[in-house]
């Protein structure tokens, strides 16, 4: 392999493991501010106890989410300096902006939060958590922006002087038509995605409570979380659909890889699932749903879906011959199209799947029942890990649906890499930080399966304020 | 002002306030071992920087990102350059701040003492590597007509940017001691008042070394008053810690570090990182700039946020204010194994 193949490979695997903790991150802050604010308003202590359990978890989860996203501020001048030359004057200005915003917020708030308890006025104290979510939300905008950008360049001029893109409108940029759809769709799979945390790690607990107390506390847990999947899953595949229309629209190959449709079709039909090559050379067994994939790219059931031998057709006459065909894929301006198909359908189905799996929860628990057996299990293993994994899928599908560009029709990812990178020391650094990925997933889920067997805590005993000073700390690492 | 220079100015402040705020709380991470005798001193030395130590590192963060959008030509030639230690100090970061979190959720020495290493070895790693780095950004490195490090890794390990590195590893153990001294109570703060004092002469000695070399490679009349001045609250600093002052201290050792990195960012100006080769060009604040459109926008993001981060920082530290000891150490709640 070549510098640029084991940098893509070091970008795909710090990105897609940074993006592990980062939905729990976003969707977690958000149920335990909201779990804080009930316990406030209703002054009943499951809520605090929640609160303080949920709190313990996020925790664990939040320090690899901050460290991994180290590695992401720096890793685009290691080694994507040419892209960072080409870019920086658009590209550079909301990840600055996202570090003044968020980070500052995120991390300091979150410090009076953890060490707060006793120093803190309640309602300040919940304001903090608040505060950290507000923080994910900046970070997810200005980060998404970013990215949105990549997929769709806007607000900007390419000066030859320079060789570089230049910003030359920053609310454009801001405010991408890209940018506008998927930071709904990305949020809202966030919370879809910690609140099916919350509702595994309670129903586990459900399951297993022998005494009623505990089944009070945990199943406002399950039942909360589950209707936040619920919702949450609803809005995604709202702006899903949103999102779908306006990829056609500025990224027609990205939507024909979606399908592996090589021909211009109307209407076009969407393959729930298909066996075979996806080379487009033989018909292959399909499952087809009539008109969906015209419906999704347009909006109309009998729309016009353009090819992917069209497509790379006009691609060649607007961007020349592909310079990086030999390089990345099959052929000219084609993405991998297995990948980008499979990767597709694993989004809507593992997220699907887990929408439905909320769904039985809720059922299942009506009325104050406890579901029992191997089933409530699987469940609760179950559900927190489909909006995961359906996360990844769709982030691989969207950056190697894109591919060869780096920056759509304007930079091949080729030829965004550092000139000076050395096989070696790509190699050095992906093995390095493969290697110490690796070591902290094995800790993380360790002592995260840990703290979640152990269960909320009973309040600790009220310490009489005469104490003063001499009081132990509330919290500690 | 120029917006370049504005923008120079800024990334100065960016890493002053990381070296200030993380050089004290890298200091505490290499002390573990000098300065805590059992388990519950650790802790109380790693409270002291539990509630901030993040915030800390977001400066880094932020300089990075100023970086890349105020001059993006440095940050891909100076990141994508110094790869390997880069890389090293990503590894330091990414273990250390996972120590603080994970050490106390287990019950059990060898796991403590495992993150007990990663806190000292990721403390002690980017505390001299930074200084590396920036000895070396002053010193110019091979950089090519096409912007591009030609340079290789040993390059990178001359004697003067090891001076350099033992400066800031001696300036941020001092300004770690003095953070325990001025945040603990008991026999913790006396040992680190004591080991303050021979910190602060050690110190003194290489910054002294260090400054005056630079001051003569590439000094100015602005770099030779900040260095005199950061030497000046060195010693300020060494004789509050003897008078047991160590507010004061602390403030000393905190203005010779804003100094110092003010006085080298004055002796870089107006490059941001000279070449060494004859037929190579040299970043400068000008042609490593991005548009004046994207630093106008950029000027006005940083001035409405920066003083409110400031602000919410300073009341962080002002909340947390109270010195800690060994009987305010909770006994650690966590389970024994992992099953
Ligand atoms: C949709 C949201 C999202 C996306 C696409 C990314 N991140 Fe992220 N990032 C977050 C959402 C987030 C967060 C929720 O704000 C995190 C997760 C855990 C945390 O502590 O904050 C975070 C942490 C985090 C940190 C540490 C902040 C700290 O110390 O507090 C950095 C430096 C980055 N990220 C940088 C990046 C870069 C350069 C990315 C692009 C390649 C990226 N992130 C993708
Ligand atoms: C956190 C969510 C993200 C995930 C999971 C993700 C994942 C990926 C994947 C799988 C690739 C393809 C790798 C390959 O083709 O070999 C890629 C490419 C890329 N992505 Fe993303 N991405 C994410 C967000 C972003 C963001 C927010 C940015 C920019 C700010 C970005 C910038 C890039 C760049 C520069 C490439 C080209 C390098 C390459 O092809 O490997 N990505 N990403
Ligand atoms: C019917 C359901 C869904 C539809 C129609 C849909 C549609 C899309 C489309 C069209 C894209 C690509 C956007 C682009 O590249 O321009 C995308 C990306 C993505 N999807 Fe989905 N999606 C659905 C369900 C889900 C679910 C359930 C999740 C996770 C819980 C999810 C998470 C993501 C993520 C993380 C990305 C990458 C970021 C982005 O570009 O927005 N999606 N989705």
């Amino acid at each position: 392999m070549d510098p640029t193949d084991i940098a893509r490979w070091q970008f795909a695997i710090t990105t897609v493991y940074h993006f592990l903790f980062v939905p729990i991150t976003i969707g977690l802050s958000a149920v335990i501010a909201g779990y804080e604010i009930a316990w406030l308003r209703t002054g009943n202590e499951r809520w605090l106890r929640l609160t303080k359990f949920l709190g313990k978890l996020f925790l664990i989860n939040f320090a690899i989410g901050v460290v991994t996203g180290i590695v992401q501020e720096f890793q685009f001048g290691m080694n994507w300096s040419d892209y960072s030359r080409f870019v920086g004057d658009v590209f550079g200005a909301p990840l600055a902006v996202e570090g003044l915003l968020a980070f500052f917020l995120e991390s300091t708030f979150l410090g009076l939060w953890i060490f707060g308890w006793d120093r803190l006025p309640a309602k300040l104290h919940a304001a903090c958590i608040v505060l950290v979510h507000v923080g994910t939300l900046f970070s997810s905008y200005f980060i998404l922006a970013a990215n949105s950008w990549m997929q769709h360049p806007v607000g900007y001029e390419y000066n030859p002087t320079t060789g570089r893109a230049e910003m030359n409108d920053f609310a454009a940029v801001m405010f991408n038509k890209v940018q506008l759809v998927t930071f709904p769709h990305v949020v809202l799979s966030a919370y879809m995605t910690g609140a099916a945390f919350v509702v595994g790690v309670a129903l586990w607990h459900l399951r297993r409570a022998r005494t009623d107390a505990d089944r009070a506390l945990y199943r406002p847990a399950v039942r909360t979380g589950a209707w936040i999947v619920l919702v949450a899953a609803l809005g995604i595949v709202v702006s899903g659909d949103v999102q779908g229309k306006i990829m056609t629209e500025v990224q027609p190959m990205k939507m024909a890889a979606a399908e592996g449709l090589y021909e211009t079709e109307a209407p076009a039909d969407f393959s729930v699932f298909q066996l075979g090559t996806l080379d487009g050379d033989e018909e292959t067994f399909s499952v087809k749903v009539p008109g969906l994939l015209s419906f999704l790219a347009t909006g109309t059931p009998n729309g016009e879906v353009e090819g992917i031998n069209e497509l790379r057709e006009r691609y060649q006459e607007e961007y020349g011959a592909d310079p990086g065909a030999a390089y990345y894929s099959p052929g000219d301006y084609t993405p991998v199209i297995p990948l980008t198909y499979w990767t597709f359908r694993l989004m809507i189905g593992l997220g699907m799947a887990g929408a439905a799996i909320a769904v039985w929860v809720l059922w299942a628990t009506r009325a104050g029942r406890t579901p029992q057996g191997r089933a409530v299990l699987a469940a609760a293993v179950g559900l927190p890990l489909l909006p995961l994994l359906a996360n990844t899928s769709g982030w691989i599908f969207t950056e190697m649906g894109r591919q060869p560009w780096a920056v759509f029709g304007l930079m091949t990812t080729e030829h965004a890499v550092s000139p000076g990178l050395t096989t070696a020391e790509a190699w050095i650094s992906l093995l390095t930080l493969t290697a110490v990925y690796g070591v902290l997933a094995v800790v993380e889920v360790r002592l995260m399966l840990t703290w979640i067997r152990r269960g909320a805590d009973e309040l600790p005993p009220e310490v009489p304020d005469d104490a003063g000073d001499d009081r132990p700390l509330a919290f500690a690492y | 002002m120029e917006l370049t220079t504005v923008w120079f100015s800024l990334i100065a402040v960016l890493w002053i306030g990381y070296f200030t705020l993380e050089g004290f709380d890298f200091g505490v991470g290499m002390l573990l071992p000098v300065l805590a005798r059992d388990d519950t001193e650790r802790r109380v030395m790693i409270n002291t920087i539990g509630p901030v130590w993040d915030g800390n590192e977001v400066w880094l963060l932020v300089a990075g990102g100023a970086t890349f959008a105020a001059f993006p030509e440095w940050y891909a030639t100076l990141f994508s350059g110094f790869y390997l230690p880069l890389l090293l100090i990503l590894v330091a970061l990414i273990v250390r701040g996972l120590a603080f979190e994970y050490r106390a959720k287990r019950d059990d020495d060898r796991w403590r003492r495992r993150w007990d290493l990663a806190i000292i070895v990721g403390s002690f790693v980017p505390a001299l590597l930074w200084g590396v780095a920036f000895a070396n950004i002053l010193r110019g490195v091979p950089i090519d007509a096409d912007l591009e490090y030609a340079g290789g890794f040993f390059e990178l390990l001359n004697p003067y940017a090891l001076l350099g590195g033992l400066t800031t590893l001696g300036l941020f153990v001092t300004h770690g001691a003095l953070f325990v001294a001025l945040k603990t109570d008991g026999e913790i703060r006396h040992r680190a008042r004591g080991l303050a004092l021979p910190a602060v002469g050690v110190t003194a000695v290489l910054a002294v070394a260090f400054l005056a070399w630079t001051q003569q490679q590439t000094g100015t009349v602005g770099s030779a008053v900040a260095f005199v001045a950061a030497a000046l609250a060195l010693v300020g600093a060494g004789l509050a810690a003897r008078a047991a002052r160590e507010g004061w201290a602390f403030l000393g050792t905190f203005v010779t570090i804003a100094l110092a990195v003010a006085g080298l960012f004055l002796a870089l100006f107006p490059d941001v990182m000279p070449t060494t080769l004859a037929g190579g060009t040299s970043l400068t604040t000008t042609n490593a700039a991005a548009t004046s459109y994207t630093l106008g926008i950029m000027t006005v993001v940083a001035v409405v946020f920066t003083p409110l981060v400031l602000a919410y920082q300073a009341w962080t530290y002002w909340v947390f204010r109270k010195r800690i000891a060994v009987h305010h150490i909770p006994a650690a709640p966590a389970p024994a194994t992992a099953r």
